[in-house]
């Protein structure tokens, strides 16, 4: 009997066929529902229903300036979030990566373990602490509410990042700054920052993006107070029903995404592609 | 090299959880002095080092810098810089700002005179201009112009090798601490190095101090050697004085080949090894136990009537200039090494010049331990029980039924729980290649040859205790072992008796 084998290209065939229908097709029929909008005398025919081209969605978009605030308060508070969570878990990674106390990684494992409970839940339980405390019930503290929860919930996201360049960070470096004659802070800032700019990068990728659509969490603690682009796209599919806007405003979302992925990339390019451990991503 | 002492070490220990990585370590070096921690992997060289830096903090003693205590300085504002074992080059920084880093950092003091005639003194940087001068410079030295806008991580490893040395001189500093720096590297561009290294040392006049576990190395580049083993300083002197005159077996094993065989002094600079006396020229009490270093290149193959002692060859290698050959004699290995090669089977004569035959002390004649007596009247030491005649503890004693001790008057001892001390033979202990059959398990840690036997260093688990003993089989260092001591090599003393 002769063996099966395989090439490599055929090993790819399944994988191909996974992008193909999973990220390819979808991909352009959002790009198609954008471009389109419902017309009788239509030309194109989108599922028994005839449409036209046009830049309309978009028009229509960027016109509304509720929209435009949205989009400011989205990435207003995806930038809080990040910065926050870089404040907090910079210095926390740094500390479990050089502890004794961390032998095991259980310290580690503590702190990201909640990103293994239900994000629902958690956002929920949130709640109800910030109603206990009696913040939840204060119109104003609404957004910082929604910091909050975000920042809790995607702590982790950036401790674990941060954690693996730190861990990586060879520490005959920051001896051989000191004994070049730079004082603690001097050698912070001179060798053990930029060597672990990696793993701000992807510590940034990794939060800055989903917060701009999470509507879930400024859903469950912004007492209806705050709207990011995510709770638009979902309410133009689910309750508006019209498909041809959300799907533009799902691509406005998709450009401005690819516009900070370069200028994060380009970022980590310049500071840190000789840098031993190259975080995560 | 003048006679100014530049840093001096007085009784500096290391401890690290418990274990003492660094005992009890003095040793000055001079100015302008090349010296070298020679040693085994683990023998604290490093640490030794890593002190001086002010990486470590010593647990206890001083360390002294022109006079000045160091000790407690944190490494950034000691005038010493290293050299590191992987480089330690920054890897987000190109070769000119890898050498930079110290010289930005660093604020000279400048005296101006102002428009009123006053001095005044300002600390200020080096300018842009100075500090490319001096990074030219040491790019010079190193062989490595116009690298400077490379990127560090393009570099092959003798090039980063050379970045991490013009990186520490380009700060002056009084002393070069360089941990293995050739380790990394290929036998070629090791011997190239170190003889570029020697020539730096030349040229810049600072103090080097070298660590390394190559004794070549060692012998070919320093003024002064210090030899070290278990955190502990075992010689310290010129290339020469450690190859010819070791003061002890780890010494001469370590550095160089030799034929170390056990060996009595017979009488007034006579000694008697391998079954035959021996003139030589050191000055030992009669009847001392010794240990005899003779060096292979020391040992002469002669004509029969000029020979002291005959053999048979038994293997016989070429090894580029000279052979090496092992005779026996009696039962006993002679390496040899000659420019003759004589055939494996074939009897020779040889004769040992006495100044070839360097005799010390033996450094163990016996183990001695703490221990004390069981319930069951065994012995406990060295993290094992061991069976053991408890009678010799008093005279004329013997134990009754139940396990009591009656002396000589009658008196009824219980010796449960008596410290004493044991004493035991090194050729008294068996080695058992497992770790359950004997009393007490450990790990082979050392193993020399001395001529006819091995001398093997077990070392426990627990207690960390150590078994000497010698045997005629080969071990290997990390052998899982354990030991039985027959019962009445078992010498017993009670301890109060020592305080009597």
């Amino acid at each position: 009997m002769k063996a099966l084998r395989f090439s490599r290209k055929q090993l790819g065939i399944p994988y191909a066929l996974f992008l193909l229908l999973f990220v390819v097709f979808p991909l352009v029929l959002i790009i198609l529902y954008a471009f389109t909008k419902v017309d009788p005398n239509g030309y194109i025919n989108l599922s028994g229903v005839k449409v036209s081209l046009t830049f309309e969605n978009f028009i229509e978009f960027f016109s509304k300036s509720s929209n435009i605030r949205v989009l400011f308060i989205s990435f207003g508070l995806a930038i809080v979030t990040t910065a926050l969570c870089l404040v907090i878990s910079y210095p926390l990674a740094y500390i479990l990566a050089k502890s004794k106390l961390n032998k095991n990684g259980v310290l580690l494992i503590l702190f990201i373990l909640p990103m293994w409970i239900n994000f629902v839940l958690r956002t929920a339980a949130m709640k109800e602490l910030l109603f206990a405390i009696g913040m939840y019930n204060s119109n104003k503290l609404s957004f910082v509410n929604t910091v909050i929860g975000m920042v809790y919930d995607y702590l982790p996201f950036t401790i674990l990042p941060l954690y693996t360049v730190m861990i990586k960070l060879d520490k005959s470096l920051v001896e051989a700054s000191q004994d070049l004659g730079a004082k603690p802070a001097n050698t912070f800032f001179r060798v053990t920052l930029p060597l672990t700019v990696p793993g701000i990068v992807s510590a940034v990728t990794m939060v800055l993006l989903p917060t701009t659509t999470s509507y879930v969490v400024s859903d469950t603690l912004g007492n209806g107070n705050v709207t990011i682009i995510g709770k638009v796209i979902e309410s133009q599919f689910s309750t508006v029903f019209d498909w041809h806007a959300g799907s533009a405003i799902a691509m406005v979302l998709l450009v401005i995404i690819f516009i900070t992925m370069w200028i994060t990339n380009k970022f980590s390019d310049d500071e840190g592609s000789q840098a031993r451990g190259n975080g995560l991503w | 090299m003048s006679k100014q002492k530049i840093i001096e070490l007085t009784g500096v220990s290391k401890e690290y959880d418990g274990t003492l990585a660094v005992e009890d370590c003095n040793l000055y070096v001079r100015k302008g002095e090349f010296i070298t921690f020679l040693g085994p992997s683990g023998c604290g060289k490093t640490t030794t080092l890593r002190m001086i830096a002010g990486f470590e903090l010593p647990t206890t003693g001083k360390i002294m810098l022109n006079g000045k205590d160091i000790t407690n300085l944190p490494p950034h504002k000691r005038p010493v810089n290293t050299v590191f074992q992987r480089y330690a080059l920054f890897p987000h920084l190109n070769v000119y700002e890898n050498i930079a880093y110290g010289l930005k950092l660093k604020r000279v003091k400048a005296t101006y005179v102002d428009k009123k005639g006053r001095t005044v003194e300002k600390i200020e940087k080096l300018t842009k201009k100075e500090i490319d001068q001096k990074v030219a410079r040491a790019l010079k030295i190193v062989d490595l112009e116009e690298f400077e806008k490379r990127s560090v991580t393009t570099l092959s490893g003798g090039q980063q090798q050379r970045i991490a040395i013009a990186r520490a001189i380009v700060n002056e500093p009084e002393i070069l601490l360089l941990d293995e720096p050739l380790g990394a590297l290929d036998l070629k561009m090791r011997k190239d190095m170190q003889l570029e290294l020697k020539e730096m040392h030349k040229k810049l006049g600072i103090t080097f101090i070298y660590v390394t576990h190559d004794q070549e190395e060692a012998l070919t580049m320093s003024d002064t050697v210090v030899v070290m083993k278990d955190g502990k300083i075992q010689q310290i002197g010129t290339p020469q004085d450690i190859y010819n005159e070791p003061v002890n077996s780890f010494v001469a094993d370590f550095i160089g080949e030799s034929n170390i065989f056990s060996g009595t002094v017979v009488g007034e600079k006579k000694v008697r090894f391998i079954n035959k006396i021996f003139d030589c020229v050191d000055d030992f009490e009669k009847n001392e136990k010794v240990d005899v270093v003779v060096r292979p290149e020391d040992v002469k193959i002669v004509k029969e009537e000029k020979g002291m002692v005959s053999g048979t060859i038994v293997s016989c290698i070429f090894k580029g200039v000279h052979y090496q050959m092992v005779m026996m004699v009696g039962r006993s290995e002679v390496v040899i090494q000659s420019t003759k090669g004589y055939p494996v089977g074939e009897k020779v004569w040889i004769s040992i010049a006495p100044q070839d035959i360097h005799i010390m002390h033996k450094e163990f004649v016996s183990n001695v331990y703490d221990g004390y007596i069981t319930k069951e009247n065994k012995v406990w030491f060295a993290d094992g029980e061991f069976e053991c005649d408890v009678t010799q503890l008093y005279e004329n004693s013997h134990l009754d039924e139940e396990g009591y001790l009656i002396t000589q008057d009658g008196e009824k001892i219980d010796l449960t729980d008596v410290d004493v001390k044991v004493e035991v033979g090194l050729k008294d202990i068996e080695i058992i290649d497992n770790d359950v059959d004997g009393d007490a398990c450990g790990s082979i840690i050392s193993i020399v040859y001395k001529g006819d036997h091995y001398q093997v260093i077990i070392r426990t688990d627990e207690e960390e205790e150590d078994f000497v003993c010698d045997t005629e089989y080969v071990w290997n260092e990390n052998d899982r072992v354990s030991v039985k001591i027959p019962t009445e090599k078992i010498k017993l003393k009670l301890k109060t008796e020592d305080k009597k």
